[in-house]
């Protein structure tokens, strides 16, 4: 890691927070066994969901009859479609902004007809979960089995999933910058590539998970739900049931993990808000893990052909990309499942200066789960076809792929800038980040390591990869589409008359510390030691209004709220104190707990005695002061779509060529996320987001048959990567604030997950390349490797 | 899921579980570690009507005694991994403990499970074939009788232990002086069952194999002892032997595919796998 001094940033000062590394406050409570997840709540009269899903791909439901089961021992009511009608409207995940994106209405439970398998049709509500599962198989439905479509192309081609959609194109979308053509024809070298990323899903420890509680004497719902945004989800439980937003709540408990995946409208979750509504009783459903493989949005099921044109320097002239996507038989609500792809569309080639640039989507629908957001959203499509093209053209015009990069990626200084898809580049340090990163994987010993190894048997692959991470969306992401979702953040910081602090923020917590994170920019600027900090999040009835956890923002935007609100909040002490001591407040400052003479750093008063002088005695105030002890403020950015962040990857693998195993030996990441308010925890999101991300490019994959079923839906056969084959990923930082905001951060909770993918594939071909082999489609399964082999002719003995 | 509803009762001996077998028959299951019954229960892939708890009845013992290792039914993976007797008797055991499952499972899951499930990618029921290990099987009806492990795994987890009989104990011969055992397996995570494993033994004399058997798991409805490949190795140097062996598997093996792993690649790996065995011994 870089040393602390250079990571200063306006922001700190002597007894700052900002930029230490220290571990969270927020975990003693889960080391010590103390969680509360949703699964822990049960409160009297509960009724456990339980659903009946269908095990077709796409079939006519014929009879659906549930009287048996509603007999069974401990069973109060089945459900079906029908019952639902009365309390809950339909859904359609479409968003103005995405010109033609279409969609059929989404019911929580099927109606006559199941689209994916998986589908909930019928749900059973018992005294336990077990009484519920007891009694599913009693449930008699006849299904007449309709065609299943499960690869887009064929999809395109083949009569509509919804017939009042005309065809099963859900989403195109072209962007061209620039004369492609003419880039094309004046090449010195064209490469070209397909590149296939698997449909893999986000695996969260903890199921998804929801209890609802509609009150009939108040008429209000309460929703504890185990979600990223419970402002949205409230905002979607007001407009399906019909009622206005003073009658609903929605309250986070613990929440074990979501990397997307709990963001997002479910059937089964919807249906238990509905039924609670419907019952006037507490609903409850927590998936388990088959539930979670064959109902948690899937993602990144790409197909990708691209194209690179290079002039005789090795200097890029052109990309034109193709991507095709299969996203299930509907668009998500309320984001959408365009997302992903048009990522890619704006993404592509984004760090490398060229002349000219197309990329066309094309978004299908298929009878497999709906596709949507899940960390770093198109991101390791957009790297990894990008990168995969880059080394191949560096090897067209016989470059090294670090110097390959040094003379594309966008020079350092030149900002504001523009992606070749014309997307807006605030400040980013690419040329920096490669060095650094050849640095501290010390490249040129690497490569001759590299050739020793060689020389004695032994096949080492080192791959890098440069990339942009998008983070802090602004409302263009989402809002101007319309969906209900917040680009914004709000943060109240009130001093407590005992001299703490207590925040509440409408960022949520998942585990990734956001709530140590809004502590630690608390304490900074009330110079305040953060165990002093209470933060409260996730309850729409206690937090400001605001986004929550999505995209990388939760520093940027709500941790920008956070600073101006406790900055506020010091204004105010220091005004309260100037009043009583008969000082400048301009000459205060606050620091380790008490207001001080900034010049000298002498005591002057605690925070202690400033709030028991605020609250308490008002009778010695001097006249006309108004003690205002809570600060709120709101944060969106407004200028740029997204800060950008970015970085460099590097991978060093060992091939065996002969049972086509792959050993990562190394991974470094350079990132550059402007400032560092907890390094430990960007370190730490970092990590775990390269492990996704390995999990992608080695071992992860939702596999179905032509009918559409599901391979593996256990633990024991959809491989998450493990502790074991997992390598030591070495992680070291630049600081380029955005200067949107006065903490100058930008996100990096999905740099890991976006270009681990591609440096891992390019260190696979960079030992494959040793046999004339390639491989580029995800994951790298020892039988693809070896398929690979086979097919350059290399054999394996 | 939850499990579905399940009678219990706790042995206090063998001869006690053997009478609740007796008593429940077909409807009863033994709990040893629970690491593979549990799982299929809450998968519901097993619904026994009781689960007799076997886990107090002692039956845990690992002993080397006139040539032959004893390991009871209870016996589990880590113990039988931190036993310098099964070391010293038994190389390929401790050799393939590491292989199993995670630190977690291999403290409580137990040889007398692993054998009596009979899966076809583990490894104990493997090695119980390559060294020709005896199952000591009880019953209330019939008492004590041996299986020699060519006859106990008959199919997809099904074996010669009888729905009211119990696996007591599997007895190993101890390791001969030119003997070589080796344990490999291959396996996309560590702790995966595998994709395919070999537990191999032969005698190495004046640089030449003999009495080569070698078990395959991961690559049938049970293990498989490679026959052909013992042929052809017979009398051959190492390096010989490892190539004939391996080109002589196609024989002796039709591996299964999986929607990640097709037949043709399995018996590819085998193949590596059987010469790198082969090689190991002389290492
Ligand atoms: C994540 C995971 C990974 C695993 N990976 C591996 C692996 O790589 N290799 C491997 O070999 N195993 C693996 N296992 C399984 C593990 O080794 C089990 O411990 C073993 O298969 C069964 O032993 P047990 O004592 O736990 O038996 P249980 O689960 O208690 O019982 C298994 C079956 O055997 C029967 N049974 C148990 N004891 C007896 C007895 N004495 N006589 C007759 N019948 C009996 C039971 O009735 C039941 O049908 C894994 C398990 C898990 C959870």
């Amino acid at each position: 890691m870089s040393p602390p001094d250079a990571l200063l940033h306006a922001v700190d000062r002597p007894n700052s927070w900002i930029g230490r590394a220290r571990p969270r406050e927020q975990a003693k409570r889960h080391a010590a066994g103390g969680g509360r997840f949703l699964d822990d709540l049960e409160p009297p009269r509960c009724l456990h969901a339980a659903f009946l899903r269908s095990p077709h791909a796409h079939a006519r439901l014929l009879a659906l009859d549930v009287t048996a089961a509603a007999s069974q021992p401990g069973v109060f009511r089945v459900l079906v479609g029908a019952d639902l009608d009365p309390v809950m409207t339909p859904w359609v995940g479409v968003l103005a902004h995405f010109k033609g994106l279409k969609s059929a209405p989404q019911y929580p439970l099927a109606r006559g007809r199941a689209v994916f398998q998986g589908e909930p049709v019928a749900m059973v509500l018992a005294a336990s979960r077990r009484a519920a599962e007891d009694a599913l198989p009693h449930i008699h439905a006849e299904w007449e089995p309709l065609p299943v479509l499960t690869d887009p192309e064929e999809s395109l081609a083949a009569p509509p999933i919804h017939a009042e959609l005309g065809d099963n194109l859900a989403f195109t979308r072209t962007a061209e910058t620039g004369d492609l053509q003419a880039a094309f024809a004046r090449a010195h070298a064209v490469v070209e590539s397909g590149f296939e990323t698997a449909r893999h899903t986000g695996v969260t420890l903890e199921p998804r998970g929801v209890l609802a509680h509609w009150d009939p004497a108040e008429e209000r719902l309460t929703v504890h739900h185990g979600t990223q945004a419970p402002h949205m989800m409230k905002e979607i439980f007001v407009r399906h049931l019909g009622l206005a937003e003073e009658q609903v709540r929605v309250i986070c408990p613990d929440v074990g993990g979501s990397y997307g995946v709990k963001i997002h409208t479910y059937q089964d979750e919807m249906a238990c808000v509905a039924a609670a509504r419907l019952l006037a009783r507490p609903v409850k459903f927590v998936a388990d893990r088959l539930e979670s493989f064959q109902s948690d949005i899937h993602a990144r099921e790409h197909r990708v052909h691209a194209r690179m044109a290079v002039d005789a320097d090795g200097r890029i002239l052109a990309m034109d990309v193709e991507d095709l996507t299969g996203i299930g038989p509907y668009s998500v609500y309320p984001r959408t499942s365009a997302v992903e792809g048009n990522q890619v569309v704006n993404l592509s080639g984004g760090w490398y200066t060229m002349d000219a640039y197309r990329c066309r989507l094309r978004v299908a629908f298929t009878n497999k789960p709906p596709t949507c957001q899940y960390r770093a959203v198109g991101q390791p499509v957009a790297i990894a076809l990008t990168e995969g093209l880059a080394d191949l053209a560096a090897r067209a015009v016989r470059l090294d792929p670090a110097e390959f990069r040094r003379r594309n990626l966008m020079p350092d200084g030149e900002y504001p800038a523009k992606a070749p898809s014309g997307v807006p580049l605030e400040g980013l340090s690419h040329q920096r980040a490669l060095e650094r990163l050849l640095e501290i994987m010390d490249y040129p010993a690497l490569r001759r390591r590299q050739a020793e190894a060689r020389a004695a048997g032994r096949h080492l692959g080192i791959g890098i990869a440069s990339f942009i991470e998008v983070t802090n969306p602004s409302a263009m992401f989402y809002g101007v589409g319309g969906a209900p979702i917040s680009a914004q953040d709000g943060c109240t910081v009130r001093l407590e008359p005992g001299g703490s602090a207590t925040v509440a923020s409408s960022l949520t917590e998942q585990g990734q510390g956001a709530e140590a994170v809004l502590a630690q920019v608390t304490a900074d600027a009330l110079g305040l030691d953060p165990a002093r900090v209470r933060v409260v999040t996730g309850d729409t009835e206690r937090t400001p209004y605001g986004g929550g956890t999505w995209a990388s923002r939760g520093t940027g935007i709500g941790g920008e709220a956070c600073l101006r609100a406790a900055r506020g909040l010091s204004e105010n002490i220091r005004a309260l104190a100037g009043a009583v001591l008969q000082a400048d407040p301009a000459t205060l400052d606050l620091r380790d707990g008490a207001v001080v003479d900034a010049a000298t750093g002498t005591g002057r008063m605690t925070l202690a005695e400033v709030g028991r002088l605020g609250y308490m005695r008002g009778d010695l105030l001097p006249p006309g002061v108004q003690p205002e002890l809570s600060v709120t403020r709101h944060f969106q950015t407004r200028q740029y779509p997204f800060a950008f962040a970015n970085g460099a990857q590097g991978c060093l693998l060992e091939l065996d060529p002969e049972t086509g195993w792959t050993s990562l030996l190394k991974h470094w990441v350079v990132e550059d996320c402007g400032t560092l308010v907890n390094p430990l925890l960007v370190d730490e999101q970092i990590r775990g987001g390269v492990v996704q991300g390995i999990g992608a490019a080695l071992f992860e994959e939702c596999l179905y048959d032509a009918d559409g079923n599901l391979l593996n839906g256990t633990m024991a056969d959809y491989l998450v990567p493990m502790a074991v084959e997992m390598p030591d990923i070495e992680v070291a930082h630049l600081c380029t604030p955005t200067a949107e905001s006065a903490l100058g951060a930008k996100g990096a909770g999905e740099a890991g997950t976006a270009a681990a993918p591609a440096a891992v594939m390019n260190a696979l071909n960079d030992a494959l390349a040793h046999f004339g082999a390639r491989l580029t489609t995800m994951p790298f399964t020892p039988q693809r490797v070896l398929a690979a082999l086979d097919a350059a002719g290399a054999t394996a003995r | 899921m939850k499990a579905a509803a399940f009678r219990y009762a706790r042995a206090t001996s063998a001869a006690h579980a053997q009478a609740l077998l007796a008593e429940h028959g077909e409807d009863a299951r033994l709990l040893a570690g629970g690491q593979s019954l549990l799982a299929a229960l809450n998968l519901r892939l097993s619904e026994p009507a009781i689960l007799i708890d076997i886990g107090r009845i002692g039956h845990a013992a690992i002993e080397a005694r006139d040539g032959r290792l004893r390991l009871s039914a209870l016996a589990t993976h880590a113990a039988i991994g931190r036993s310098a007797a099964v070391a010293e008797a038994a190389p390929m055991l401790a050799q393939a403990v590491p292989h199993i499952a995670h630190p977690a499972i291999r403290n409580r899951g137990t040889i007398g499970g692993s054998l009596a499930l009979g899966d076809p990618a583990a490894e104990w029921p493997a090695c119980a074939l390559a060294l020709n290990a005896e199952i000591v099987l009880a019953s209330a009806a019939r008492g004590e009788r041996r299986v020699s492990a060519e006859d106990f795994f008959l199919g997809l987890y099904s074996t010669a232990c009888a729905a009211d009989e119990m696996v007591l104990a599997a007895e190993f011969p101890a390791t001969a002086p030119n003997e070589r055992q080796v344990c490999l397996e291959l396996a996309r995570r560590r702790g995966d069952y595998a994709l395919v494993g070999v537990a191999a033994s032969a005698k190495l004399e004046g640089g030449r194999i003999s009495g080569l058997r070698a078990a395959f798991f991961g690559v049938g409805a049970t293990p498989v002892l490679a026959r052909e490949a013992s042929r052809a190795a017979e009398g051959a140097t190492v390096a010989e032997a490892a190539r004939a062996a391996a080109d002589a598997l196609g024989r002796d093996l039709d591996p299964p595919g999986d929607p990640t792993t097709d037949g043709a690649t399995r018996l590819r790996l085998a193949r590596v796998l059987m010469r790198r065995a082969v090689e190991a011994m002389a290492a």
